[in-house]
């Protein structure tokens, strides 16, 4: 960017002009509208106090965007660290001889009846949702951004400041659980 | 070559994206030649995929926005603050 194309801050306009985009934003990242609408609250107002602190050389939006991605790392770490752990149920022997092998009640077991009925059914959606909805937070925010809203890999890793190795560690454990909540609720009633 | 089942279903995962490497692949696929329960999950994880595809189309279709009334409750906000 030249120097004549040196951009200001107008918080005036914050909202009309940036809003809806900010908030579609963050929709894709958290999938909870009251959230996302705190989110983008908080801010245009850390945007507010440091203002002084923009050198006017990316756009308006790249800064403000700079700012909620911050906000939705900090929201990532909050539902990383506490409770978010404990719901997690594993579906494999985590020690001894059979390390890695299925636990018995989560090896898949075949799904009898007319399974491309269930398929085109248009319930599924609901019952899809409920059960994704049933993850513990972090994989439900990490398994939504990659499945759903389909946002890159990369991109994942970098905004939530996870490695990859996480990240598919994260998919494996909330696509197994998301299978098991399907055959329970779904595929096998 | 040898790989757990937790590791054989990670891969089919990873694989539901396309992001699987070849190596991965072939460890899989060996795996999946010997055990049952992981050949089972393939093939309904495969199913998965296609009732997330239902999930994500319909997402894409979708447009969130705010409401006028939450847009002026948030500027409002904001004025005070520029205000003080």
């Amino acid at each position: 960017m030249s120097v004549t194309d040196k951009q200001f801050l107008n918080p005036e306009k914050w909202v009309s002009s940036y809003a809806d985009y900010l908030f579609n934003y963050t929709i894709s990242r958290v999938n909870d509208r009251d959230l996302a609408k705190d989110l983008v609250q908080d801010t245009f107002f850390s945007a507010l106090k440091a203002k002084d602190n923009f050198k006017g050389e990316s756009t308006e939006r790249t800064w403000l965007i700079a700012i909620l991605k911050r906000k939705i790392v900090d929201y990532y770490r909050k539902i990383n660290s506490t409770k978010g752990k404990a719901e997690v149920r594993m579906s494999f022997y985590a020690e001894g001889e059979r390390e890695g092998e299925w636990l018995e009640e989560h090896a898949p077991t075949d799904w009898s009846g007319e399974i491309e009925k269930k398929i085109e059914n248009e319930e599924l959606a609901i019952v899809l949702e409920k059960c994704i909805e049933s993850l513990p937070k972090k994989y439900g925010m990490v398994f939504r951004m990659k499945t759903v809203h389909q946002i890159e890999t990369e991109d994942i890793c970098n905004e939530l400041d996870i490695t990859a190795t996480n990240f598919w560690v994260i998919i494996h454990r909330a696509r197994t659980q998301l299978r098991k909540c399907m055959e329970e609720n779904w595929f096998k009633i | 070559m040898k790989i757990t089942c937790d590791e054989a279903t990670e891969i089919c995962d990873k694989n539901q994206y396309k992001e699987a490497s070849l190596w991965e692949r072939m460890k899989l696929g060996i795996h999946l030649f010997l055990c049952k329960k992981c050949g089972l999950y393939a093939k309904q994880n495969k199913m998965m995929s296609v009732c997330l595809r239902k999930l994500k189309e319909a997402e894409s279709l979708k447009k969130h926005h705010l409401n006028q009334d939450e847009k002026e409750f948030m500027e409002q906000e904001l004025q005070t603050k520029i205000k003080s």
